[in-house]
């Protein structure tokens, strides 16, 4: 059996009286790819900002690399340190360089010495393409680059894990792609373990090991990307799949 | 004698006025400053106890006037034994006011931080401290620049409320100056003049810093 | 013998006196609101038009309100309409005109600065449909407007409250120009009475504004969560 980096049991979720996520089971093995697929509204942001202790969960547990994660800051805050996270809206420090902003998790969370990680960054600056920017400010970027950079500091940190939230949802179509191609390249080249929730179906074929499906807070299926794509188990799958236009 | 001539016999008088409303202002901005960035950082470390001390302080002095905060210290206090001079009662009362309204800019600012600033800070794993040192701290006080640069100019015009404990300050002056002379047309006209003299420049200059900071901080 | 001063508050008619001088207080807040609320919408809504030489108007009158400290803006009144313009106004009449045309240009800036932060392409829209500029403003932007503004508007109400507190000084039988009346004439068997005098004009002034400014914080904070989402 494969070590599995994560598993979710039992997690319940109410943001006061509203019942958002029902009775989560599922697990990432170490080197798979994820997507989470679902409507709108179906709670796949609120599910993958659970899993890096962004939203509180009141039942269940999350266990990271075999231990289970005590729900407090202080834990998640540890644990955020192996998980990358990329947002929607990226997100870089405005008031810090592309450098600092990447060399931030690096130097002051794990205290790595400031030279070395930033001859680390300029490496994965250049595989993004973006080695010419380290001394610019986030303003000065388009928001493909922006995100580029995100994922950039997000793995500055050495992550065992990631999790990308409709990282390209407010991207301009043209940026789209170079930024997937980045998601693609970390789960092919580098076997990176990750969650990804997107709306992008082509690109969610392309990279899934396994879908997890969600509707109203529930998992509805959990099936290997083929199988999901070609012949999906439940009917509100096939009919999710039919309205995406892809 | 002329207008002119009434205007320009008072101008010693009111240059000392002008002066000590100055004075009086920057002790009590830069006081205000310090109170207020206390009040706020325990606050937003919900310090045990003194975050709550300092929330009354600031609902206290926020939600009463400085006039009666003034009578407070000038007229009630001596009863307690507690006696100071006007221009003591003066600077204490106007940090006790300035204060609570610079916390609540300090505060403004950091809760103004944009929640996803505050989330990819977590993502990257800061701690509580990080968070506030590299993320939340630097960013509120640029968004905190404008509410400050309100308040300096709140506060100087809050010292023409000295004139009720005589301290002869701008505001003083001139209703002294009318009292003696009866010339109130005169005496009001420099007073005003004064006051757009202290502020006009003051609020562009502060604009400025505004804008400057914004871009410093946003890029917009 | 010298009573312990908290009786001053309780003996003859003091309590009802210094109420009396409260409502006095309100009423002038009240008035002024009410009347500079509306002045200042409408000088609001005409700051957002295209007329250069009325917005330089206006503005003039912002600043001028905004630079002047109130307790001048109350002498320049207090000596200026009677003496050249030969206009007598009773001192509670004449405060409450100030503090009207203070507030209407405070609240000028209010109405200004949420209308033009009402997006664009909601005005293009409404325009897109065919509203004229009455329509406009009457079912689109002041309507949305008016979420932003709500807050501020408490927030300079809790101001014109406290600021109340200086019509002592032009002689208007307010709350505490009434407790000074108090102070002074139990000054002799009640020496510790302007502790509690003061302290119940500061109370007083306290309860009515802390409600208003716990409320408007507490839309401020609506706001900003449904702006973030």
């Amino acid at each position: 059996m494969a070590d599995k980096i994560l598993q979710v049991e039992h997690l319940e979720k109410y943001y006061q009286k509203r019942h958002v996520l029902h009775d989560i089971n599922f697990s990432v093995d170490k080197g798979e790819v994820v997507t989470l697929l679902g409507p709108s509204g179906s709670g796949k942001s609120t599910l993958i900002r659970c899993l890096n202790g962004l939203e509180a969960y009141q039942q269940g547990t999350i266990m990271f690399e075999g231990e289970k994660v005590q729900p407090n800051e202080k834990t998640w805050q540890q644990i955020r340190q192996k998980i990358g996270m990329v947002f929607q809206s990226y997100d870089l420090f405005p008031n810090l360089t592309v450098m600092d902003n990447i060399l931030l998790g690096p130097t002051k969370v794990q205290k790595k010495d400031r030279n070395s990680a930033s001859q680390e960054a300029v490496k994965l600056l250049q595989r993004v393409g973006l080695e010419d920017y380290q001394d610019a400010y986030p303003r000065q970027l388009s928001g493909g680059q922006k995100q580029r950079i995100a994922i950039v500091r997000a793995l500055a940190l050495h992550p065992d894990f990631m999790l990308f939230d409709e990282v390209t949802a407010s991207l301009d179509p043209e940026m789209v792609r170079g930024v997937l191609n980045i998601i693609g390249d970390l789960a092919n080249k580098d076997h990176m373990t990750m969650i990804v929730v997107t709306h992008e179906m082509n690109f969610a074929q392309e990279i899934a090991d396994r879908v997890l499906f969600l509707e109203n807070g529930r998992i509805l299926e959990q099936t290997p990307s083929k199988t999901f794509f070609n012949k999906p188990q439940t009917d509100r799958a096939q009919q999710f799949l039919d309205s995406m236009d892809f | 004698m002329s207008s002119w001539e009434i205007i320009q016999q008072s101008l010693p008088m009111f240059e000392k006025g002008f002066v000590l409303t100055l004075w009086l202002s920057l002790i009590g901005i830069i006081g205000s400053i310090i109170v207020g960035l206390i009040c706020s950082l325990l606050q937003y470390f919900k310090v045990p106890v003194f975050h709550q001390i300092a929330t009354i302080y600031v609902e206290i002095s926020r939600n009463t006037p400085l006039l009666i905060q003034l009578f407070f210290l000038y007229y009630a206090f001596p009863v307690l034994g507690i006696k100071f001079s006007a221009q003591v009662c003066g600077i204490i009362g106007l940090i006790f006011l300035g204060g609570s309204y610079m916390a609540e800019g300090f505060t403004g600012g950091f809760n103004g931080v944009a929640k996803g600033q505050v989330e990819s800070g977590k993502a990257i794993g800061l701690s509580r401290w990080q968070l506030a040192r590299y993320v939340v701290f630097p960013q509120g006080f640029s968004l905190s620049v404008p509410a400050m640069a309100a308040n300096v100019i709140f506060l100087i015009k809050e010292t023409s409320i000295f004139t009720v404990i005589a301290i002869p300050e701008l505001t003083n002056t001139a209703l002294d100056l009318i009292g003696m002379y009866y010339r109130s047309n005169e005496y009001l006209f420099v007073l005003v003049v004064a006051y757009a003299i202290i502020l006009i420049p003051l609020s562009i200059i502060l604009t400025l810093i505004e804008k400057r900071v914004r871009y410093g901080s946003f890029g917009n | 013998m010298a009573h312990s001063g908290i009786s001053v508050l309780l003996e003859g008619t003091n309590f009802t006196r210094l109420l009396g001088g409260l409502f006095v207080t309100i009423k002038i807040a009240a008035v002024a609101l009410i009347t500079g609320l509306i002045l200042g919408v409408i000088l609001g809504v005409l700051r957002t038009f295209k007329n250069r030489l009325l917005r330089l108007i206006l503005r003039l009158y912002l600043e001028f309100f905004r630079i002047v400290p109130t307790v001048v803006l109350l002498f320049l009144f207090y000596y200026i309409l009677p003496r050249q313009l030969n206009f007598n106004l009773p001192a509670d009449q004449l405060a409450t005109l100030v503090f009207a045309l203070w507030v209407a240009a405070e609240m000028s800036d209010i109405v200004r600065g949420a209308l033009i932060s009402v997006p664009k392409h909601q005005r293009e829209s409404g325009l897109a449909i065919g509203l004229n500029r009455y329509q406009l403003y009457r079912y689109v932007l002041i309507p949305q407007a008016m979420t932003l503004e709500i807050p501020a508007t408490i927030n300079l109400a809790t101001r014109v409250i406290k600021t109340t507190s200086l019509l002592m000084l032009i002689s208007v039988m307010d709350v505490i120009n009434v407790g000074q009346q108090i102070i002074e004439a139990n000054n002799h068997t009640h020496p510790t009475g302007v502790f509690w005098v003061y302290g119940l004009i500061f109370l007083f002034y306290f309860l009515i504004d802390y409600p208003l400014s716990w409320w408007a914080k507490r839309l401020e904070k609506r706001r900003l969560e449904r702006a973030n989402g």
